[in-house]
């Protein structure tokens, strides 16, 4: 009887300890945010005050309208919730077709193509980023938003695919079997059987296009020219430059906007993006 | 039989016009462009003027530039010492948050929010960061006694390391990962190792690593590929200096490419860098049969 009394309190102390550290880790890891927010909302001056203060004096709301001024923000959101979009919409059409390809339909050589896929997986952008630019340069779209968008309507992010793909393979063939004797076409069985049974599967590859195309630098980079088709960041990695300086409290404050969008998804779709990774991650 | 032939053909084509978005994409966008930049690779050509075949030229020139060496030393010390660095803080981590505890949902939250903020605002806060006067890093060494903390970005020295350190933030997607490896072990395994009479310790070495070998292996592949493409944190925070101490591979290919418009050169690079993910790849890939556990119990 001792030894279980003993052996409890043990174990209440170590997940004291444990808890002790996770809180440690956590604050750790919220400070950079909470920093963020704090210089965002400080006076030009009191940015560089030693030591910094956490609540700034006075609170400088009129940052955000002015950081979001300087960056063009109207423009330049416009520009990034249209390419991100469009990209989601050609992301979903095109690879949810594809991955039905490979879950369901039968035809030579589908083993060696799906192999393709995978792949691709690996395949740095950078080796095909410039023949892309002559080619886009050759037929005139370069600094248009194109090259930005189009080639999300042909399954380019293989990982989508492998995603959707494996949750099809979970959808018991019996389903389509009893639709096809119905008289359904294939493209029914996809559009009425398919799709409605994949809904947790769509919104995990809805939002992990959405993150990849709302952060995007590098093809914007190279694609763009023009300050009236930036991205937002484009537009935030030029802040400074254009500024002349680096005004720490609007940089932050315009930073701090362009992460909203994915924070703020993140915490209304959690299990989504946690079960994401765990698909992709683990049946790989 | 014929009508069956016929049958079996009209599903290959329906099966065929399905994937094709994949099909035209992977010729148009992957295939193509990167047979052509295979045979850029071996020409001049600034896209202005016409081109024009060099042979191994920019092979050899790339071999003997210092930058090359330079970005390819910066760029490998990025994924030999970063990715080991974020699977052990992912795992950690991950272990952490798999004990008995209360709050555990909140703590998960909250290790996972840095990974969704990523891109160039989260590049600009890690620069406000690591600033060397009041940034919040040296404000808290300050605060725990370190005279002369690091200038960090600033210096040749510590501007790598300040980038890993960085990247170590943002270890809440591995660490996902991780957690649905241990949630995966069957709980009878300890159990059964606790009547041989394991440890903790053995418990840990025999059991819980071994089943989560596909998970760090899964990681690290995908980690290994990832990290040779560093580029935003290196634009944007650091534009490959001090003394190009961030110069990392990525970045030399968009100087070469973008900047200085050597297409033929930048192709050859970017060659190059494609040869050696391969290579990294195929080495975990087949070192893997020695390592990973596949067996589930």
């Amino acid at each position: 009887m001792v030894n279980y009394k003993n052996r409890k309190t043990r174990q209440k102390i170590t997940s004291l300890i444990l808890t002790l550290i996770l809180a440690i880790g956590g604050i750790a890891v919220l400070l950079p945010i909470l920093w963020m927010l704090s210089t965002s909302l400080k006076d030009q001056g009191a940015v560089f005050i030693i030591p910094p203060k956490w609540i700034p004096n006075p609170i400088r709301w009129d940052n955000y309208s002015k950081a979001l001024e300087f960056m063009n923000a109207k423009v330049v959101y416009k520009n990034t919730v249209l390419i991100t979009f469009i990209s989601i919409l050609g992301t979903l059409i095109s690879s949810s077709l594809v991955a039905f390809a490979f879950a369901r339909l039968r035809a030579p050589g589908k083993e060696i193509l799906f192999l393709l896929v995978l792949s691709t997986i690996m395949l740095p952008q950078q080796v095909v980023l410039i023949p892309q630019f002559i080619m886009f340069k050759l037929i005139g779209w370069i600094d248009t938003f194109y090259p930005l968008t189009l080639p999300f309507f042909f399954a380019t992010t293989p990982f989508l695919i492998f995603l959707l793909r494996q949750f099809f393979m979970t959808i018991p063939i019996e389903m389509d079997e009893a639709a096809r004797l119905d008289g359904c076409s294939y493209f029914q069985v996809y559009y009425k059987i398919i799709l409605p049974l994949s809904k947790p599967a769509i919104g995990i590859v809805a939002i992990q296009s959405f993150m990849s195309n709302w952060n995007e630098f590098i093809r914007p980079l190279i694609f763009i020219n023009s300050a009236a088709k930036y991205t937002v960041s484009v537009a935030l990695a030029n802040f400074s430059a254009e500024y002349g300086m680096t005004p720490w409290n609007l940089l932050m404050a315009a930073s701090l906007v362009a992460l909203l969008p994915c924070i703020a998804l993140f915490f209304f779709a959690q299990r989504y993006f946690i079960q994401g990774i765990v698909v992709t991650g683990l049946k790989g | 039989m014929n009508r069956e032939r016929r049958l079996r053909r009209k599903k290959a084509i329906e099966g065929y016009l399905f994937a094709s978005p994949w099909i035209l994409g992977f010729f148009i966008f992957t295939a193509g462009p990167m047979i052509a930049s295979l045979f850029l690779s071996f020409c001049r050509y600034d896209v202005l003027t016409t081109l024009e075949w060099i042979g191994l030229r920019n092979y050899k020139e790339i071999f003997n530039s210092d930058l090359f060496w330079k970005a390819l030393y910066n760029t490998l010390y990025w994924v030999v010492i970063g990715v080991p660095l974020r699977q052990l803080m992912a795992l950690i981590l991950a272990l952490l948050n798999n004990q008995q505890i209360r709050g555990k949902p909140l703590f998960r939250t909250i290790f996972y929010i840095p990974s969704v903020v990523s891109g160039v605002a989260l590049a600009m806060l890690w620069v406000w960061l690591f600033e060397p006067s009041v940034g919040l890093i040296n404000t808290l060494l300050r605060f725990l006694g370190v005279n002369n903390p690091p200038l960090w970005l600033g210096s040749e020295e510590w501007s790598k390391p300040a980038l890993i350190i960085m990247s170590l933030w943002g270890v809440g997607q591995g660490m996902v990962i991780y957690l649905a490896g241990l949630q995966d072990i069957p709980q009878q395994l300890y159990e059964a190792a606790e009547i041989d009479g394991a440890g903790i310790w053995h418990k840990f070495w025999k059991i819980t690593i071994p089943l989560l070998t596909p998970s760090i292996f899964f990681n690290f592949i995908m980690g290994v590929i990832g990290s040779f493409q560093v580029f935003t944190q290196a634009y944007v925070m650091t534009r490959g200096g001090p003394l190009y101490s961030t110069y990392f591979y990525v970045l030399y290919i968009y100087d070469e490419g973008f900047q200085y418009m050597h297409m033929g050169y930048a192709s050859a690079l970017a060659w190059i860098l494609f040869l050696i993910i391969l290579f990294f790849t195929l080495l975990q890939l087949k070192s893997s049969g020695r390592w990973v556990v596949y067996e589930r119990l």
